[in-house]
């Protein structure tokens, strides 16, 4: 099986011998991008956080052939140890990680969360279904499926809601 | 470029530390919220964890589990799996382990993998060319048992409980003392089986080379995991090397080695290939260690003025047939609060279920809230706020064993926290407080850590460009050692952090401790210190002045009106240090401990029964803070956490084989981002505990869980009037009361 996949800008022609391959494997095993974590394999806890096409999802609970032709960007697309993106920074300087396990996943599913709010998407909890704010709660809320055991959540509200206040 | 000039200090903690160095150095870098050194790598992915980073040829192994509970596997379609796709090996090795070890055992866990003693455990290894591969064979082995589950044990209360000698204590009568008291409590509570969920799960690559093993795998404590893969494998440690230099989150369940080290060493040694082993997220629930259930009996008895005469605290945990460890729920129980008569009861009972093992703060992180929502039932029982209560009966010295305090920092703790919670606003009428259909109440907890330290050995190297290394085997999960180690290393050399390079997690570094029971910093960091101070004397050598007229700062040595830069006192000479630290007196003369306080506010629906944490609030003293940034978010995560404790988590076993009902993310409830509010924070940043180490600071990772569940479950009793005694205080116990 025959997969392109435009990762981080860059097109990679992959050959799948397996079509089992998640989308996650294809990154982690045959692509040698490690950023993304795997946290459950089971679509329960977002460490596998990537942006395809746009919209943040598991990668673990898609498979690699059914992205033929896609645009994914991972962590390693987000910004490099050199070239820091503002989120990446915010969550260094508010503690926003721990172990930093799943902060490559909490830091892309941010990113694309604060997309979402801005093209106007509500929340269950937004007041204004159609303008919803970036309150404290809605930031809770939109990044629950993110889980942090290490339990860094106030900070990574923190870090978020500085981001999000910078590019305002 | 020459050998370096070596020098070495060596210190045993037998006395109270007189010389206080940290706060005579001048550099300015100790104590301050500096960023975590290795934070650029782990916000952009590029930190490498265990099953990341394979080397060339790795195959993939996956574990095959038993599905009895109890008996012998006599036989497996291991013809029929190696005929699948890719599969180049079904291992059963008697050499492969029934549990993981548990923290600091230095030898295998109990072997061989034919006898079952719980459901899930593992009994084979499937390795194949992929992971897809190893994954399907795996799933269609076919082991034949002589099954024996029908004799297999439980559920607590059919099991036999053992009552070791040592554990149990009494002084005064506690019987009489509770007859005689003004106000007492006779109550049980009941904690569950809980489990680590550490995000990262378990994993190991392994490889050989030239007869040596190295593996990458997901490890706390190095030293003894060396040794403890090596006993399994039947090598000598000098043989084995563990890399662990990422650690995604441990909490105690990476203290030992664990399946998929020994799966992946054997493997790799048939194959003479690099061989990947990780656990898959309900392997880790069902085969790791998990937390003990507990039950408790707490007896509390004071006078008429509110003064405890008797504190009685028996408990009920289990583990698997032969394991050593037993939760020591009542640690922190003997010298807390005041109270001549006192009982400690402790009792380990027998289960067939995954063995239980560490879990952050073990012991007080089960024990302490259950004594501190005991502490509340007898505050109302005698009609004292419960702050009050509690700063009546603070006892001088240890009541227990009469030794004096390193320092008791609790009073002050509890007053700070009040005052900044704002606790003169607590209802003083459990269930008065509505606003619509949520009751509002307050509760508050001690909270108490004992303080440990291990023995701990690090090299720091100053280079002839100013420059220093600091190398340990040492780990970091998520604890922050990696920042604190930099600035003790930064702070005694008078270098800003910028010029020292930490290296960690390699078992082929100067031993240490690891990280477990909250001793990691004050260990491996009083080692840098040692040898830091090593270099000190030799570079006041070369000042030609008295170690303690030096003075380091920017990379430059002062003495008197004399300055010179680092670089050129070195002139092209490699100083290296090494430090070592060991346990000593000082810890049996005092009673030691890390002490905090705890305040919430919750919301309790009256139609849904659902319990909001609204406001945490704490106040920890636990000696020098090393780092405030981390030090915060150590407390941070033990809060949340007791979050989880008190509101959320339980394994759920099948009582009628032993099955792991939730054994994943979805079904084991952890807290997640909309659980958690606001949550306010205190360091007490003067504290310093002189009998604890040189660098008279404490632990405090694992501090601030203990106790944060009894605040929240005596905020539920004050906002509903009902007790809740029986931990996770979930939706459904909470409407039955509420009816
Ligand atoms: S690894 Fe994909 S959600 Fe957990
Ligand atoms: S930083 Fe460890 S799980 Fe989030």
């Amino acid at each position: 099986m025959d997969v392109t996949l435009t990762v981080n800008g860059a097109q990679h022609d992959l050959r799948l011998d397996d079509p089992r391959v998640s989308l996650l494997d294809a990154l982690r095993q045959h692509l040698d991008l490690n950023g993304t974590k795997k946290g459950c394999d089971h679509g329960q806890c977002g460490a596998c956080t990537v942006i395809v096409n746009g919209r943040r999802i598991n990668s673990c609970l898609s498979l690699a052939v059914m992205h033929d032709g896609d645009e994914i960007t991972t962590i390693e697309g987000i910004g490099t140890p050199d070239d820091l993106a503002p989120m990446q920074r915010a969550f260094i300087r508010h503690d926003g990680f721990q172990c930093g396990y799943c902060t490559p996943g909490q830091i892309v599913s941010a990113t694309a969360m604060l997309e979402e709010l801005r093209q106007g998407w509500p929340s269950q909890l937004s007041d204004d279904l159609k303008n919803p704010e970036l309150t404290d709660e809605e930031i809770r809320e939109r990044m629950s499926g993110n889980i942090c055991r290490c339990s860094c959540y106030p900070n990574i509200v923190d870090a978020i809601r500085e981001t999000a206040e910078g590019a305002a | 470029m020459s050998d370096p000039i070596t020098v070495s200090l060596f210190h045993r903690m037998n006395f109270r530390d007189e010389e206080n160095l940290l706060d005579r150095t001048v550099q300015g870098v100790i104590s301050t919220p500096m960023d975590r050194p290795e934070g650029p790598l782990k916000v952009s992915g590029t930190a490498t964890y265990a099953d990341e980073d394979h080397p060339p040829g790795t195959v993939y192994g996956w574990l095959v589990r038993a599905t009895i509970t109890k008996g012998w596997v006599v036989g497996l379609n291991s013809r029929a799996l190696r005929r699948m796709p890719g599969v180049l090996a079904v291992i059963r090795d008697e050499r492969m382990i029934r549990n993981p070890a548990q923290g600091g055992d230095a030898k295998s866990p109990y072997q061989g993998p034919a006898e079952v003693f719980y459901k899930g455990q593992p009994i084979a290894l499937v390795v194949a060319e992929t992971f897809e591969q190893a994954r399907d064979a795996a799933t269609a082995a076919q082991a034949e048992y002589l099954d024996r589950s029908h004799k297999a044990v439980i559920v607590p209360a059919e099991a036999e409980y053992e009552t070791p000698r040592g554990e149990q204590s009494s002084q005064g009568d506690l019987d009489r003392a509770m007859q005689e008291a003004a106000f007492s409590v006779d109550v049980e509570y009941t904690t569950p089986s809980m489990s680590h969920a550490s995000m990262e799960p378990h994993a190991a690559v392994a490889w050989w080379q030239d007869g040596r093993l190295t593996v990458r795998g997901s490890y706390q404590m190095l030293n003894t995991n060396a040794q403890e893969l090596a006993d399994a494998l039947g090598v000598s440690p000098k043989k084995v090397r563990i890399l662990s230099q990422y650690v995604g989150g441990g909490f105690g369940s990476k203290l030992g080695i664990s399946h998929e080290a020994v799966g992946a060493a054997i493997a790799a040694q048939k194959l003479g290939r690099p061989v990947a082993v990780a656990l898959h997220r309900r392997q880790v629930f069902e085969t790791t260690h998990r937390r003990s259930e507990s039950r408790q009996r707490v007896r509390l008895a004071c006078d008429a003025e509110g003064r405890m005469t008797a504190v009685g605290h028996e408990v009920w945990v289990s583990n698997l047939p032969g394991e050593s460890f037993s939760e020591p729920v009542t640690q922190s129980t003997p010298f807390t609060w005041a109270g001549e008569n006192r009982l400690i009861g402790h009792h380990i009972g027998r289960l067939n279920l995954n063995g239980a093992g560490s879990m952050r703060a073990p012991g007080e992180a089960i024990g302490v809230p259950v004594t501190e929502a005991a502490m509340d039932e007898l505050a109302e029982a005698a009609g004292i706020d419960p702050v009050e209560f509690r700063l009546r009966n603070i006892p001088e010295v240890d009541p227990s064993s009469g030794k004096p305090f390193s320092n008791n920092r609790l009073a002050e703790c509890i007053r700070r926290g009040a005052e900044k919670f704002g606790w003169a606003d607590r209802p003083k009428q459990p269930g008065s407080r509505r606003e619509g259909e949520w009751l509002i109440g307050m509760g508050m907890s001690a909270i108490i850590r004992v303080n440990m330290m291990g023995p701990s050995t690090a090299r720091v190297t100053l280079n002839p460009d100013g420059t220093a290394l600091v190398e340990t085997d040492m780990t970091d999960i998520g604890t922050g050692s990696y920042s604190i180690l930099t600035q003790i290393a930064a702070e005694m050399l008078g270098l800003p952090p910028e010029k020292v390079t930490t290296m960690l997690g390699d078992s082929d570094l100067p031993p240490s401790i690891g990280s477990g029971g909250s001793r990691g910093a004050a260990s491996s960091g009083t080692s840098v210190m040692l040898a830091a101070k090593a270099l000190r004397k030799k570079i006041a050598e070369r000042m030609d002045c008295d170690p303690d007229d030096l003075t380091l700062k920017d990379g430059t040595a002062i003495a008197g009106n004399r300055q010179r830069s680092l670089s050129d006192l070195l002139a092209g000479d490699t100083l290296e240090g090494t430090g070592t630290i060991k346990p000593g007196l000082a810890e049996m003369h005092h009673r030691q401990a890390s002490w905090g306080a705890e305040f919430c506010e919750v919301a309790v629906s009256s139609v849904t029964g659902e319990v909001h944490v609204r406001r945490l609030s704490g106040v920890f003293a636990a000696g020098r803070i090393l780092n405030a940034k981390t030090a915060r978010s150590q407390c941070l995560g033990g809060m949340i956490f007791g979050i989880g404790q008190a509101l959320h988590e339980k394994v759920e076993t099948d009582a009628r084989d032993g099955n792991f009902v939730n054994r994943d993310l979805a079904e084991y409830h952890v807290p997640a981002n909309l659980d958690v509010p606001h949550i306010d924070i205190e360091l007490l940043m003067d504290d310093r505990d002189a009998y604890a180490n040189p660098m008279r600071a404490k632990g405090i990772g694992e501090l601030a869980t203990c106790g944060t569940a009894a605040a929240i479950v005596s905020a539920i009793a004050n906002a509903t009037g009902h007790r809740f005694r029986h931990f996770p205080v979930t939706l459904d116990k909470v409407l039955e009361k509420l009816g």
